[in-house]
């Protein structure tokens, strides 16, 4: 008996160990993942906030060497190619979603639709890149913000379309069917009806879609090229603030490397605000009071 | 109370009736949202066809030997992307090496263990690590995590792991290990949300018995969550690995971009596949060239679908398919 008693508890003990041995694996390796997200924006803040300056938003490039200068073309570069991806992503996304919601519902189409939307939202930017280097730019014969557009817009679309569609299954029937009931056509019902109580979770989505893609390098490389001096012509090169970043980071002059932080900050401040205010949004319970 | 003589419609029924058969402009919204919805089979159609075509020079010229062969001379006009597939690989191995255990154990606390009022805050955290744009880690990592690697990590790992072969040689910094390193923490965030989706999805009864059982939490974990949800922590996984294999810019930045040479040590400098991409494309020197590299493009596109569609399904099996049945 005694024996018995002796070896259960160095039974329990070991479990114990055991336990807290994996709780506090748990714990560190959370701690290790908070780590780093703490240093990259300490340091960019740091960074960043040291280097930022008027003249990095009203100021074109310095030629090669120069101190000086800015990153204001690739600012409105950045917001050309985003409105063109915008323009392209945005409404074919809310209507493949609307589909799904509204029309496939638990259909075979509608899954596979789904399905091909992850597997392409998995598909690397770079890819997309030259796919369309290969379509547009090789057709064309020029670098253009088009083509960088277009690539953008594409890697829009599956999130929007997924984001939207379980907003929209989100809207009660009984809303439809009122609008239904009311003798209102099926398609104004979705647009007027349904679209709009959705509408806080599909715009949450959209802004999603674009944090995502306002950083893209890839796609861009070998399609807006990136410039040094001021164009809003969406025929020609333009210059992004992605680009602008990878290309000065790789610089061996100081000056330039302290604008590749001022440009990451100025990207990162911006997509955190776009990501933070969905995060406000969506826990606010705006859709709740929809749902 | 009067009622309104039947043959004088109501005033919605005229307001409505001006507007027409709505039969005709309903089956168009239809089809055009149908339209839409198909358009994603077309871009996936229309990248396949733009890169097979971009690379019909070199799939005709290589063929499968195109992959096998490890000489990249585009002087010469030979074309081999073994290096690359290596860099690849091995990058995307070292990263799930570092980022499995810690997402999972992320995934772990912030589910099971952390009090509620944490749990919101950390679990945006984590989403923040993921909207950091790839081009922003690859600036921190050149002028931050090269040079502590170089200082500090990678003499270290020299010291006590040097006789497995894997670190040895000159310490640059930048190489293969810092690019997995940048990778993981890349995708650690993907891989601990949907680890966490999964395990969320696990039915508490699964929990309630088998701490009635007397069991430790630990053990409730692993018995009654992590073996119920490991088909969906799989597949996280390798959605965490097919975005390893096609990240671009941070590896690019951090990798050393060189294809001298398949090195065993993972501090030699190397080369990825879409790094070969993102740095020889623009200034490709010959038709075989851009094509070569549009057929290393076309590759990856073809792994990461596959990738992903697997990824997917498991994962989906999981969080769509009936929910574990309680015995």
């Amino acid at each position: 008996m005694p024996n018995e008693y002796r070896v259960s508890t160095a039974n329990r003990m070991r479990r114990m160990a055991t336990n807290h041995l994996a709780s506090g694996l748990a714990v560190l390796s959370t701690i290790l993942v908070v780590a780093p997200l703490v240093a990259i924006f300490g340091y960019l803040l740091f960074k960043g906030a040291s280097s930022l300056n008027l003249a990095f938003f009203t100021k074109t490039p310095a030629p090669e060497g120069a101190t000086g200068g800015g990153m204001a073309n690739a600012i409105v570069g950045s917001g050309i190619l985003l409105a063109v991806a915008s323009a392209i992503g945005v409404p074919v996304g809310i209507a493949a979603g609307i589909f799904l919601a509204e029309f496939g519902r638990g259909g075979k189409l509608a899954n596979l639709v789904r399905f091909t939307a992850d597997v392409l939202n998995g598909v690397p930017s770079i890819v997309m890149g030259i796919a369309m280097y290969a379509l547009i730019v090789a057709r064309q014969k020029h670098y253009s913000a088009l083509a960088g557009g277009v690539a953008l817009g594409i890697m829009m679309i599956p999130t929007i379309t997924r984001t939207s569609e379980e907003m929209l299954l989100m809207v009660p029937h009984a809303i439809r069917e009122a609008a239904l009931g009311l003798g209102v056509p099926n398609w104004r019902s979705v647009l007027s009806i349904t679209l709009r109580t959705a509408s806080p979770g599909v715009i949450t989505g959209c802004m999603l879609a674009f944090a995502r893609i306002a950083g893209e390098t890839a796609p861009l490389l070998f399609t807006a090229l990136g410039s040094q001096f001021w164009s809003v012509d969406v025929n020609q090169p333009i210059a992004a603030l992605p680009l602008q970043i990878y290309v000065y980071a790789a610089s061996p002059y100081e000056d330039q490397i302290r604008q590749a932080w001022a440009g990451a900050l100025v990207l990162i401040v911006l997509i955190v605000g776009a990501v933070s205010l969905v995060r406000y949004v969506t826990t606010r319970g705006v859709l709740k009071g929809a749902s | 109370m009067t009622v309104p003589p039947a043959d004088k419609p109501s005033e919605a029924r005229t307001w409505l009736t001006s507007r027409g058969n709505s039969s005709l402009s309903d089956r168009a919204f239809r089809w055009l949202m149908l339209l839409c919805a198909l358009s994603i089979f077309g871009i996936v159609a229309l990248i396949a066809t733009s890169l097979v075509q971009g690379s019909k020079l070199t799939l005709g010229l290589f063929g499968w030997k195109f992959f096998l062969s490890s000489g990249w001379d585009p002087i010469n006009g030979n074309f081999g992307a073994l290096p690359f597939i290596y860099g690849t690989l091995v990058t995307s191995a070292v990263s799930l090496v570092i980022a499995v255990p810690l997402a999972v154990g992320v995934a772990i606390f912030i589910t099971e263990m952390c009090p509620k009022m944490l749990r919101g805050p950390l679990a945006f955290l984590t989403e923040l690590l993921a909207a950091i744009p790839s081009v922003v880690y690859g600036l921190w990592g050149v002028f931050v995590l090269v040079p502590l690697l170089r200082q500090y990590v990678n003499p270290a790992l020299m010291k006590t792991l040097g006789w497995t072969g894997l670190f040895q040689g000159p310490n640059l910094g930048i190489g293969m290990f810092a690019a997995g390193v940048i990778l993981a923490i890349m995708i650690l965030p993907i891989i601990s949300s949907l680890t966490r989706e999964v395990m969320i999805a696990v039915p508490y009864t699964q929990r309630e018995a088998v701490l009635a059982l007397g069991a430790t939490r630990w053990e409730m974990i692993r018995m009654g969550v992590l073996r119920n949800a490991r088909i969906g922590i799989v597949g996280s996984v390798i959605l965490g690995l097919g975005r390893a294999l096609g990240e671009t810019m941070a590896v690019t930045m951090v990798i050393g971009n060189s294809a001298a040479s398949i090195s065993k040590s993972l501090l030699a400098p190397g080369y990825s596949m879409a790094s070969v991409i993102a740095n020889e494309f623009s200034e490709a020197t010959s038709d075989t060239h851009t094509s070569a590299l549009i057929e290393i493009g076309l590759a990856l596109f073809i792994i990461t679908i596959l990738v992903n569609a697997l990824a997917r399904l498991l994962v989906w099996a999981v969080t769509r398919g009936a929910p574990p049945r309680v015995a």
